[in-house]
C-alpha cells in the first residue's frame, strides 16, 4: 500500500518520460486558464476589496455574448467589439447599482451581492442566448486548430495549437497588465486605491470611476479566458463549476497577488494532472473535483495568507 | 396597541435576563406553536405540507447550523451540504444495520457523524480565516460529494448510486417511504426543529454562544480574555455539523424519499448561506425568515406568471427566476444589510410605540 502511494508513482514516470511531459504540459495548459479567471479575481479584490464570486460567470457570461452574437449573424471580429462593449456596460452597471449603494458594507455582504450578480447573469444569459452548450468560433477569430506531434524522450508528446495560443494570449495579457499598471497614470491610480481607499479618495482619485476601469479590466480578462476555455470544450454555464477552481488558485497565491495567481494557477494545474493521473487510480479516480482545495489547504497551513499575499497584521 | 410592555416589571435577575421577556413574545409563541403543531396538521393539507412546510423546516434548520457558525462564531463555510450528506448517509447506513431501532434516534444519532467530520475539516480554521476558510470549507464540500459517488458501501452497493429511505415505522405508523402520510412526517420534522431550535436558544444565551460571540468580533481579544480559541471554534463547527447533519438526515428520509449524491452539491451550500445572510447573520429567527424567503420566492415567482395570464414557456420561467432572484438578493442587500432579522426588529420596535412615536 505504501509502496503505491510513494514509490510506484515516480517509477511510472521515471518509466515514460513522454507520458509525465504530456500530464505536465495538459496541467500547465489548464493551469494557465485557472490563472487567468483568478486574475480577475485578483484586479477586483485589490481595487475594491470585493471578493467576486461573479467572476466565473462573466467568463461564461462573456463567452456567451461573444458567440451569441455571432449566431445571430454579427460578424466575428464585430462580435468580439460589441462584446468588449457589454463587459464594459456591465462594469458600469455593477458600479451603480451594486458597488456603489453598497460601499463601507462588511466584506461578507458584498461577497453575497457577487452572489445575487451571478444569478442574475446566468439568468439573464440564458433568457437571452439560450442554455443550450454552444461551440466556440475559433476559426472565425484567426485561432489555430489542430496538434503538433512532437517526438521527444522516447515517445510522442502532442501539443493542441490552441493550447499554445492560449498560453501565448495569456502571457502578452499579463505582461499587458503589468505594463499598464505600472506605467500608466490610470494604473498609478489603480495601486494607490489598492493600497488605501481613503488615502486616494484625499488626493482626488475618483473611487468610482476606478471601479468601473477595474469590472471591466476583469471583464476583458474574462472574455479572453472564455474564449480560451470555450475553444477547449463548448460555452455553456457548465464552466461554473470549473470556475470555481479558480478559488484554491487564488488562495494558494495570495488574494492581492498577479503573480501569485499565475502562480497558484500553475502549480495548482499542474499538481492535479499529476495528481489525477498517477495517484488518481489509486482511490479511484475522479479526485481531481477536490484535489487542488487540498493542495491549497496543505499550502495554506504554512502560510495562511498565500504564497505571495501580504501579510497579515492584526491589532486590537 | 396589543403589544404593550406596560406593567409588565422585571423583578428578578433572571426575568430580567429571559429570553422573551415581554409577555405578548411569550403568548405569540405559544401561538405560532399552536397553530404549526396543531392547526396545520389538521387543515392544511398534504400539498403544502408536504411541498412547502417540511421543506421550509429542513432548511430553517441547516440555515440554523449554519448561522451558529458563520453568524455567531464568524468562520464563513461554504461546505454545508456536504455536512448535510454526512448527516443523510450516516443515518441510511444506521438504519441498514440496525432497522430494528426507531429511526428518530438514528436521525439524531447522524448528526453525531457529521460533528465528528465537522470537526476535522474545521481544524483549519485556528491557522486561516475569512474568506481564506471558506475556500478550506469548500475542500470539504467537493471531497464529501465525491465520496458519496465513489465509495460504493455508502449507498449498499446499489446500482442507481442512490440511497433511498426504507420503510420505517413510528408507534406502528409508516414515517418513512411512500405510505407515509404527510401530516405525520411533517409532525416528526416540526418536533425535531422545535427541540433543536430550543436548544440552539440555549447555547447562544449561555456561556458557550458568548463565547462564539466574543471569538467572532476579534478572536485575538477573545484569546486574551482567556477563552480558548481552539475548542470554541472547534465546538461551533461540531455543534453547526451536527445540525446540518440531522437536516441532511431529515431531508432524505423526511421529505425527499431518496437521494442521489447531486442532492448535496455545491448550489445546495450556497443556497443555505443565502438563507442565513438574507435572514441575518447571528438571529435565530432570522434563519426560519431568511429560509421561507429564498425557498418561497421561486414557487410563487413560478406561479406569478400564470396567474397574470402570461404563457411563456418553463425554461423562460426558470431563467427569469434566476434573474429575479438574484436582483432581489441585491435589492435586498442595499435595502437592509442585516437581514430579515434586522426589519423584525424595526417593526417591533415600531410596534412598542405605536400609535405615538416618540
Amino acid at each position: 500500500m505504501l509502496y503505491n502511494i510513494f514509490i510506484d508513482p515516480f517509477v511510472q514516470m521515471a518509466g515514460a518520460p513522454d507520458l509525465l511531459v504530456q500530464a505536465l504540459w495538459d496541467g500547465l495548459v489548464s493551469g494557465v486558464l485557472y490563472a487567468l479567471i483568478a486574475l480577475g479575481f485578483v484586479l477586483i479584490f485589490k481595487a475594491s476589496g470585493v471578493f467576486n464570486f461573479a467572476q466565473g460567470i462573466m467568463v461564461v457570461f462573456a463567452a456567451l455574448t461573444l458567440v451569441g452574437l455571432y449566431e445571430k449573424g454579427v460578424p466575428a471580429w464585430v462580435a468580439l467589439a460589441l462584446t468588449l462593449v457589454v463587459m464594459f456596460l456591465l462594469a458600469v452597471a455593477v458600479e451603480r447599482v451594486v458597488l456603489r449603494p453598497l460601499v463601507n458594507q462588511p466584506d461578507i455582504i458584498l461577497f453575497m451581492a457577487t452572489f445575487g450578480l451571478t444569478y442574475f447573469l446566468i439568468g439573464f444569459g440564458e433568457l437571452v442566448f439560450g442554455g443550450n452548450p454552444k461551440a466556440m468560433i475559433t476559426e472565425q477569430l484567426g485561432l489555430p486548430r489542430g496538434v503538433i506531434d512532437v517526438e521527444m524522450l522516447g515517445g510522442r508528446v502532442s501539443l493542441q495549437k490552441i493550447d499554445i495560443a492560449a498560453a501565448i494570449i495569456a502571457s502578452i495579457m499579463v505582461a499587458a497588465l503589468a505594463v499598464f499598471f505600472q506605467k500608466t497614470r490610470i494604473g498609478r491610480a489603480l495601486r494607490a486605491v489598492a493600497d488605501s481607499h481613503k488615502a486616494a479618495l484625499s488626493v482626488g482619485i475618483s473611487l468610482n470611476q476606478i471601479w468601473v476601469i477595474v469590472w471591466f479590466t476583469a471583464g476583458v480578462v474574462a472574455l479572453a479566458a472564455g474564449i480560451m476555455w470555450g475553444a477547449r470544450s463548448e460555452v455553456s454555464f457548465a464552466l461554473e463549476i470549473v470556475a470555481l477552481k479558480a478559488l484554491p488558485v487564488l488562495v494558494l497565491g495570495g488574494f492581492t497577488s498577479v503573480p501569485g495567481a499565475i502562480v497558484g494557477g500553475l502549480i495548482i494545474g499542474v499538481g492535479e494532472k499529476l495528481g489525477e493521473f498517477y495517484w488518481g487510480p489509486l482511490v479511484g479516480g475522479g479526485i481531481e473535483t477536490w484535489l487542488a482545495y487540498f493542495i491549497a489547504l496543505a499550502f495554506l497551513l504554512f502560510r495562511p495568507q498565500g504564497l505571495f499575499g501580504e501579510k497579515i497584521i492584526e491589532r486590537i | 396597541m396589543l403589544y404593550r410592555e406596560t406593567g409588565q416589571f422585571k423583578t428578578s435577575y433572571k426575568a430580567d435576563m429571559a429570553v422573551f421577556p415581554i409577555r405578548q413574545d411569550r403568548i405569540g409563541l405559544a401561538i405560532i406553536l399552536l397553530l404549526a403543531f396543531v392547526a396545520m396538521p389538521l387543515f392544511g393539507g398534504g400539498f403544502l405540507l408536504s411541498a412547502v412546510m417540511i421543506p421550509l423546516l429542513v432548511f430553517a434548520l441547516a440555515a440554523l447550523g449554519l448561522n451558529l457558525l458563520t453568524g455567531y462564531t464568524g468562520q464563513l463555510s461554504l461546505g454545508t451540504a456536504g455536512f448535510m450528506g454526512v448527516g443523510a448517509y450516516a443515518c441510511y447506513k444506521l438504519t441498514t444495520f440496525f432497522p430494528e431501532v426507531n429511526l428518530i434516534v438514528w436521525i439524531l444519532a447522524s448528526g453525531f457523524f457529521s460533528a465528528a467530520v465537522g470537526v476535522v475539516f474545521g481544524l483549519p480554521s485556528l491557522r486561516i480565516k475569512g474568506f481564506y476558510l471558506a475556500v478550506a470549507t469548500l475542500a470539504a464540500q467537493f471531497f464529501l460529494q465525491w465520496c458519496f459517488i465513489r465509495i460504493p458501501w455508502l449507498y449498499n452497493n446499489n446500482v442507481s448510486g442512490a440511497i433511498e429511505a426504507p420503510v420505517r415505522t413510528l408507534f406502528g405508523m409508516p414515517i418513512t417511504g411512500p405510505h407515509a402520510t404527510p401530516e405525520l412526517r411533517y409532525l416528526v420534522v416540526l418536533s425535531i426543529v422545535a427541540l433543536l431550535t430550543w436548544i440552539a436558544s440555549n447555547l447562544v444565551h449561555g456561556r458557550i454562544g458568548r463565547s462564539w460571540m466574543a471569538v467572532r468580533d476579534m478572536d485575538i481579544a477573545a484569546e486574551l480574555m482567556g477563552i480558548r480559541l481552539l475548542p470554541t471554534k472547534l465546538l461551533a463547527f461540531a455543534v453547526s455539523s451536527f445540525y446540518c447533519g440531522v437536516a441532511g438526515a431529515l431531508m432524505v428520509f423526511l421529505w425527499y424519499g431518496s437521494a442521489e449524491p447531486e442532492v448535496f452539491s455545491i448550489s445546495q451550500s450556497f443556497l443555505i448561506l443565502f438563507m442565513v445572510i438574507i435572514g441575518g447573520l447571528g438571529s435565530l429567527i432570522g434563519s426560519f425568515l431568511g429560509a421561507a424567503l429564498i425557498y418561497g420566492l421561486p414557487i410563487v415567482l413560478k406561479s406569478l406568471f400564470p396567474m397574470l395570464g402570461l404563457s411563456v414557456g418553463a425554461a423562460t420561467v426558470e431563467h427569469i427566476t434566476f434573474m429575479v432572484v438574484g436582483a432581489m438578493i441585491i435589492g435586498f442587500l442595499i435595502v437592509e444589510p442585516h437581514g430579515l432579522a434586522s426589519i423584525w426588529r424595526t417593526i417591533k420596535q415600531k410596534l412598542r410605540v405605536w400609535p405615538f412615536p416618540y
